[in-house]
């Protein structure tokens, strides 16, 4: 197969995209592809750089979908640890460094809420970061087992989870 | 344990393998993309105690400013790094587990992505071993975690439990009847994405495709893990339909074209790169229909990793021009083949 662009030189670089759940397919000489703009390193292994995830993100951030700001918002804020600012990160869809979470706070969840539908993480908590959400979780997860014993009328089961319950409760209040 | 170009696990004659990639961030230093080199090689220095300490010797650490382009590029086709390893990052490492399984990329986006790959589709046990993993490391390191965001990460799509789980399918059935279109389009609908065989921005070769899930925050690893498998479970019924349509009205067609293929990979003294996977791909649908015998899917699987561009040279030994590939390509098939 020969390039699609000069019609010439052997096609060896192969792109597909797909934009809207439609494929699209296109076949290029190494040259017409670097002409192009696409990034083909040595040995040909295909990076496309002609779209990226983030320059998708900086739209959906710029879409208006921040909007309504509140008071307070209106003034641009910069992370203390790497600098970085909330209209530089509107730019390039990419955090500098964790705090930026912090620093930007709320006016991350409308951006959030569009990538996962959601802004709360539900999943692993990690033993030492996680601190006091751990406890919470595994307290939750104990009440509920304590509902089922009780239901299946597994009383001495039931009094442990409960000393257990306490006992936790006790420590999340210390930590806090 | 095996790896997944070994080949076994469940529904392996359509899921070559399950992969389970967590991204992790260490508190307090900027994200790779903010740190400069000294920042970069300390995240390397760190993780190599903690690789010492509590990892074992069964890892080797690769640091991509010390091995050639050649190297990381076939690194890359073994499914062990990522192109954005290779592409941008002179700071990056990958430590390797010697069975290829595990691989813990350092300094991508990320400052560590756990990568787990096993063979057919088990993408939970797939997570219990990068999340043993995780907990060794946050045993040693401390994490950037948030109560309300979760595992914080350079990208905001990656956010949350920082978990991609993905399966690497074969859906030569499900293409030839030109069915793939819908279920690629129905899948994006759900919270789901496909990519190529490398990942993000690669391309379809040899009706492979990579489906993983897209949303990362707000559903427990086990969710997104239940949901992908169930949707792989559904493909895999609709690419077994559509193998027995195929079979019950165009047999004498499907075996013809399969043979062929053997007769040309058995044979051919030039190979194109597509040519060649697309005719992989004929081999492995004849091999799962029994239309082939005693061809093992290990061997597919080590022809399709050994064809391409960078594993060629690295077998041949030496740089080759596109036209030499082809023919040390032509050679390396018939060779494989012959010894059956």
């Amino acid at each position: 197969m020969n390039c699609e662009e000069c019609g010439k030189k052997p096609a060896t670089v192969h792109i597909t995209k797909i934009e809207n759940g439609k494929k699209t397919d296109t076949h290029l000489c190494e040259q017409c592809s670097a002409f192009l703009n696409i990034v083909v390193p040595k040995n040909n292994i295909v990076i496309n750089t002609s779209f990226s995830v983030n320059d998708l993100l900086a739209g959906l951030l710029n879409s208006g979908g921040m909007l309504p700001i509140k008071v307070g918002f209106v003034q641009d804020v910069k992370c203390d640890i790497c600098g970085l600012t909330f209209s530089k990160f509107r730019e390039t869809g990419r955090f500098g460094c964790s705090s930026c979470y912090k620093t930007f706070g709320e006016r991350l969840n409308p951006l959030l809420k569009k990538v996962h539908g959601n802004i709360t993480h539900t999943g692993k908590v990690p033993n030492k970061a996680g601190g006091r959400i751990k406890t919470v979780r595994v307290i939750e997860r104990l009440k509920h087992e304590l509902e089922l014993a009780v239901k299946s009328e597994e009383y001495e089961k039931a009094a442990q989870l409960r000393d257990k319950i306490k006992e936790l409760s006790g420590s999340g209040r210390g930590d806090a | 344990m095996n790896s997944w170009v070994q080949a076994g696990g469940p529904q392996n004659d359509i899921i070559l393998s399950s992969r389970i990639r967590l991204a992790r961030n260490l508190a307090e230093v900027p994200f790779p993309t903010a740190l400069d080199i000294s920042g970069a090689n300390g995240i390397i220095d760190r993780m190599n105690e903690v690789r010492s300490e509590a990892l074992g010797d069964k890892y080797k650490l690769y640091k991509m400013s010390s091995i050639s382009q050649l190297e990381k590029q076939v690194l890359l086709e073994r499914h062990l790094v990522s192109p954005n390893l290779i592409a941008h990052n002179s700071a990056g490492a990958a430590a390797i587990r010697e069975d290829e399984v595990v691989s813990i990329m350092l300094n991508e986006e990320d400052h560590i992505r756990i990568q787990s790959i096993l063979p057919g589709l088990q993408v939970k046990r797939a997570w219990e071993l990068a999340n043993e993993i995780d907990d060794i490391i946050e045993g040693k390191l401390e994490y950037a975690f948030d109560e309300n965001w979760g595992y914080l990460t350079s990208c905001p799509t990656n956010v949350g439990t920082g978990m991609r789980a993905s399966v690497m399918v074969h859906l030569p059935a499900l293409n030839i009847t030109a069915n793939i279109n819908k279920i690629l389009h129905a899948v994006t609908q759900i919270g789901l994405t496909i990519r190529g065989l490398y990942g993000e921005g690669t391309e379809f070769v040899g009706n492979i495709f990579q489906i993983s899930n897209q949303i990362t925050l707000g559903r427990s690893e086990e969710e997104l893990i239940e949901n992908l498998t169930g949707v792989t479970l559904q493909i895999i019924e609709k690419e077994k339909e559509a193998r027995n349509t195929i079979i019950n009205s165009n047999r004498i067609q499907l075996e013809d074209k399969i043979w062929r293929s053997l007769g040309i990979l058995k044979n051919a003294r030039i190979l194109k790169s597509q040519e060649c996977m697309r005719m992989l791909s004929d081999i492995r649908l004849g091999v799962d229909m029994s239309i082939l015998n005693n061809i093992p899917v290990a061997v597919l699987n080590e022809l399709m990793i050994d064809t391409q561009p960078a594993s060629l040279q690295k077998i041949i030994g030496a740089d080759l021009t596109p036209n030499e590939r082809d023919t040390h390509r032509a050679d390396i098939v018939r060779g494989k083949l012959k010894e059956l």
